[in-house]
């Protein structure tokens, strides 16, 4: 390495590059990538500060796609696993990757716990609508009717519907995109990163594979509807009055009962203080209690306590 | 009457001396405490623990916690001793009930000529078929009264603590310094009240019903007071002094004290303990924790552990470093979950799917809970696997004194290693140790790694060759191999050669040596084996084996279908050694010593 004083050289989306993905042509996932490539270009987070982390599925071999500290590990675990590394390391900016299964089905209980704690990390659901990895069975978001291998003759349990999950579980930041709408999908991946807390991004994603078209009603290129949330100005404007307030719960389920394909953009977004801050207060009192006390000092007294 | 020193008579020799005055000098005394769990009893068994290790005296306590919740019977039984106390003792000496189940319970675990002191307001009928000195005290209105007011009969447990302490001579004003640290810190009425029950206790007149006095003799003088604690506490303290700073996990009991603990202690030393929503998450929590670059703990009862065991698969072959802790109890399932047991052997070895090599390690008793966790955390740090600890509901809550460790050389400061990594650098080397680089870490090749499930290369990389996945297989077995040879034989407590050899692991290691002891005095040569580390276990037991007629294994777990304990079956599966035997039991409760004596005599005679 030179001797002179670095200023870092900017991260670029071929530093950010790694292992050309293994998923099919045409996957939806592909663009979720690029995006999020993007976004890191932007935002210009220091390389050895990002950290990737997914469980198991087609969706989450992300990890693998971005040159960056990165973790694959199990399946439906991805998140309590980031919470261990984003509670220890406030240095890092943590993101997690997963698809409808794996986020809302085997994990789904670890998503609300996350929420309400208000992890602070960002976490991309790449939804297909369906078991991608393990070859076409249903999945928690399969709509009825949707014909799988474990359900040939259509899916008859009701899907969830994760938006209601996510701000019922507590998420601080919830959005919606679609993974043909690149545009869109850099800027709420962006307000995601930047919200402090535990901020979740819904992908419409397409498996090309096992589940066609089946997201083509929310692609204007393919005769449907992307439906954009208009936001509150504060304007005082009487156009104001029809727009959405991301900080009102309450508006956030009447977009979440929407017909399918619905609305996308930002659903919800409040300010509250995340795990890592509490965390960190409580850590802050009990040491300005005690005071500078060493290690041997502190575990001396504890011993003397008990003689 | 025949009152004898020891808890264990006849089997031991040490007999009682009656002094000039006419004080019986004991030498060991065994005290049942039997009433509800409500009436405090184990704050008693807790202050004479804690004044034992105060006067130079060894002691060991044995408690049952009711499985109810809102009470119900419960026991706290101490043994006092001037010389070295290795039980909670088998019979009693002197057994305190409160109640008539208590006494109906436990009049038969006084050995003969003990002394019984009952409460009279509440114990009706008395045997008449034993020989038992029966001593009728009305512990209830008696405490009433000296608290006065509408106190009920809260303040029992200390009446009966002032009864003790001048049955036994003990040191009056070290009690009342206990007493005063425990409630002073509550507010002044419940001090005052405690201590006017703890007097009136102590001035009770029971010379005039029991014409004999005790006094326990001191030890050798050992110098300074030794720390007294439960092995739940002991174990906590040592994660932390291993360097322990992030865990996780979720309540169980016997484990929950532990983290109960741990997450009022780590933000003292700038860490945190998180309770997860269950055990899955608690294991992937701490995994989070490891692979950010710190000493991580998570733990758990038998149920849990089972909920954790895919993550720990994944934990062996990312090789993330995690302590990981089974307070072990009665199973399966929900099984009896406030006894002991120590069957979740195998599961802590084998309980991962695929070729899971991990490192298992057992405390042998309180103090080594706290040794054993030290060791565990630079094990997991150095071989990168995870480490078990399996300890019991025994070790758990029972109170012993022993000596305060030297922090000064045992306690590790955590740092996290962030240098940055060369090109050159690969977390799993086929020919070296595994080092991984934590995120936040530079890599100046610009080639950032990803921790992985998968089968991979040296770099980490996913691969499926046949090839690789027989030497990575081989490699994380290998270090686990590596650790073993490092591992010296163990010390051969009583006869070195001869006819039995008993061998344990876990809380059985002070009844068992008791149990050598006496064999020894009754002209069996004997000796007495302990596995503190049994997975891997230190090569060449079998020189050992060799050195006796027979081998008897003694556990607290089922014989199985091929009738053979847990660590049994596996010493027989690595030395093909027919001579080695087993002796088993799912009953729940401790070893008593004369079980384990007649058990592996029985099991010897076999073979
Ligand atoms: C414990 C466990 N159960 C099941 C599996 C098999 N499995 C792997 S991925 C997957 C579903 C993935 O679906 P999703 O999360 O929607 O991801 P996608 O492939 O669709 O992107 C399943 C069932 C596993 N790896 N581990
Ligand atoms: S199977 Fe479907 S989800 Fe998986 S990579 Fe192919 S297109 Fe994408
Ligand atoms: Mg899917």
């Amino acid at each position: 390495m030179s001797a002179t004083a670095e200023t870092p050289k900017p991260l670029t989306k071929k530093d950010l590059t790694a292992d050309h993905p293994t998923w099919c042509p045409g996957c939806g996932d592909f663009a979720v990538l690029a995006s999020f490539f993007k976004v890191l270009e932007k935002l210009q987070i220091p390389h050895e500060k990002i950290c990737t982390i997914a469980g198991i599925g087609c969706s989450s071999r992300f990890p693998y796609f971005v040159n960056g500290h990165g973790v694959h590990f199990i399946h439906g675990r991805a998140l309590p696993l980031a919470t261990g590394v984003s509670l220890s390391r406030p240095d890092l900016h943590v993101f997690a990757f997963g698809g409808d299964g794996d986020g809302y089905s085997i994990g789904g209980n670890h998503l609300d716990h996350a929420a309400r704690k208000n992890v602070n990390l960002t976490y991309i659901v790449m939804d297909n609508f369906v078991y991608g990895l393990t070859k076409k069975q249903t999945s928690p978001t399969s709509p009825k009717g949707f014909k799988s291998k474990t359900d040939p003759t259509g899916a008859i349990d009701q899907p969830i519907n994760p938006m209601k999950k996510l701000v019922y579980g507590g998420a601080s930041f919830v959005a919606r995109t679609h993974a043909v709408q690149v545009k869109h999908m850099m800027e709420v991946f962006e307000r995601a990163i930047l919200h402090p807390g535990f901020s979740v991004v819904e992908v419409l994603s397409e498996c090309v594979v096992f589940y066609p078209g089946i997201f083509d009603d929310g692609n204007p290129r393919k005769g449907g509807q992307f439906d954009v949330i208009e936001e509150k100005k504060w304007d005082n404007s009487p156009e104001d009055a029809d727009r959405h307030d991301v900080s009102d719960e309450n508006a956030a389920y009447r977009l979440a009962s929407l017909q399918y394909p619905g609305k996308f953009g930002v659903f919800y977004e409040t300010d509250r203080p995340t795990k890592n801050q509490l965390e960190q207060n409580m850590i802050d009192a009990t040491r300005e209690k005690q005071g500078a006390v060493s290690t041997v000092d502190l575990l001396s007294s504890r011993f003397a306590s008990m003689k | 009457m025949s009152l004898s020193a020891t808890s264990d008579s006849p089997e031991t020799s040490k007999r009682p001396s009656v002094n000039s005055e006419g004080v019986t000098e004991l030498q060991n005394a065994v005290i049942r405490f039997a009433g509800n769990s409500q009436d405090g009893i184990q704050t008693i068994g807790g202050f004479l623990a804690r004044l034992a290790g105060r006067s130079a005296r060894e002691v060991m306590t044995y408690m049952t916690i009711p499985s109810t919740i809102s009470g119900g019977p419960s026991i706290f039984q101490v043994h006092l001793g001037s010389g070295e106390v290795l039980s909670a003792g088998d019979d009693s000496d002197f057994l305190f009930a409160f109640y008539q189940h208590s006494y109906d319970d436990h009049i038969g675990s006084l050995r003969p000529g003990g002394i019984c002191l009952y409460d009279s307001d509440q114990v009706e009928t008395i045997r008449t078929d034993t020989d038992a000195i029966h001593v009728a005290v009305p512990i209830t209105s008696a405490t009433v009264e000296s608290i006065g007011g509408s106190a009920r009969d809260r303040g029992k447990n200390l009446f009966v603590l002032g009864m003790v302490a001048a049955l036994f001579k003990l040191n009056k004003e070290k009690i009342a310094s206990l007493i005063e640290r425990q409630f002073g810190r509550k507010n002044e009425d419940v001090l005052r009240n405690a201590m006017l029950a703890f007097d009136a206790g102590f001035a009770y007149p029971i010379g005039n019903v029991l014409s004999l006095e005790f006094d326990l003799k001191k030890g050798k003088v050992q110098g300074e007071d030794k720390v007294t604690t439960d092995g739940n506490t002991a174990l906590t303290l040592g994660l932390l002094a291993g360097g322990v700073r992030y865990g996780a996990a979720y309540p169980i009991t016997p484990w929950s004290t532990i983290m109960e603990q741990l997450r009022v202690e780590l933000p003292k030393y700038g860490g945190l303990f998180v309770q997860a929503e269950d055990e899955l998450a608690a294991v992937s929590m701490a995994l989070g924790f490891a692979y950010a670059g710190h000493t991580a703990v998570t733990g758990s009862s038998g149920p849990g552990l089972s909920l954790k065991m895919e993550a720990l698969s994944y934990a062996t072959m990312a090789e993330l470093p995690l302590v990981v802790i089974n307070v072990q109890r009665g199973g399966p399932s929900t099984g009896l979950p406030t006894s002991v047991e120590q069957s979740d052997l195998m599961q802590a070895i084998y309980g991962s799917h695929g070729d899971c090599p991990r490192i298992v390690l057992a405390p042998k008793n309180v103090a080594d809970c706290f040794y054993i966790a030290v060791e565990a955390c630079q094990l997991a740090r150095k071989y990168s696997c995870p480490v078990f600890i399996l300890t019991d509901m025994a070790l758990a809550s029972r109170i012993e004194a022993f000596a305060q460790p030297d922090l000064a050389t045992l306690v590790h400061e955590p740092a996290l290693d962030q240098a940055t990594r060369g090109e050159e650098f690969k977390p799993y080397p086929l020919d070296g140790e595994t080092r991984h680089a934590p995120p936040g870490t530079v890599m100046q090749g610009g080639k950032y790694p990803v921790v992985t499930g998968l089968e991979h290369d040296e770099w980490g990389h996913p691969s499926a060759s046949p090839v690789l996945h027989a030497k990575m297989t081989a490699r994380r077995r290998d270090k686990i191999k590596a650790f073993g040879a490092t591992l010296p034989l163990p010390e051969i407590f009583g006869d070195d050669a001869g006819e039995i050899l008993v061998v344990g692991w876990g809380s059985t290691w002070g009844p068992i040596r008791e149990a050598v002891d006496r064999m020894r005095a009754a002209g069996r040569k004997a000796g007495a084996m302990h596995l503190r580390h049994i997975n891997p276990m230190p090569n060449r037991l079998d020189t050992i084996f060799a050195r006796y007629q027979s081998v008897v294994v003694v556990e607290m777990n089922d014989e199985g279908i091929y009738g053979y304990g847990q660590l049994a079956t596996l010493l027989r599966s690595r030395y093909c050694d027919p001579k080695i035997r087993s002796v088993c039991k799912t009953d729940g409760l401790n070893y008593k010593v004369r079980d384990i004596v007649s058990r592996v005599e029985a099991a010897a005679a076999e073979a």
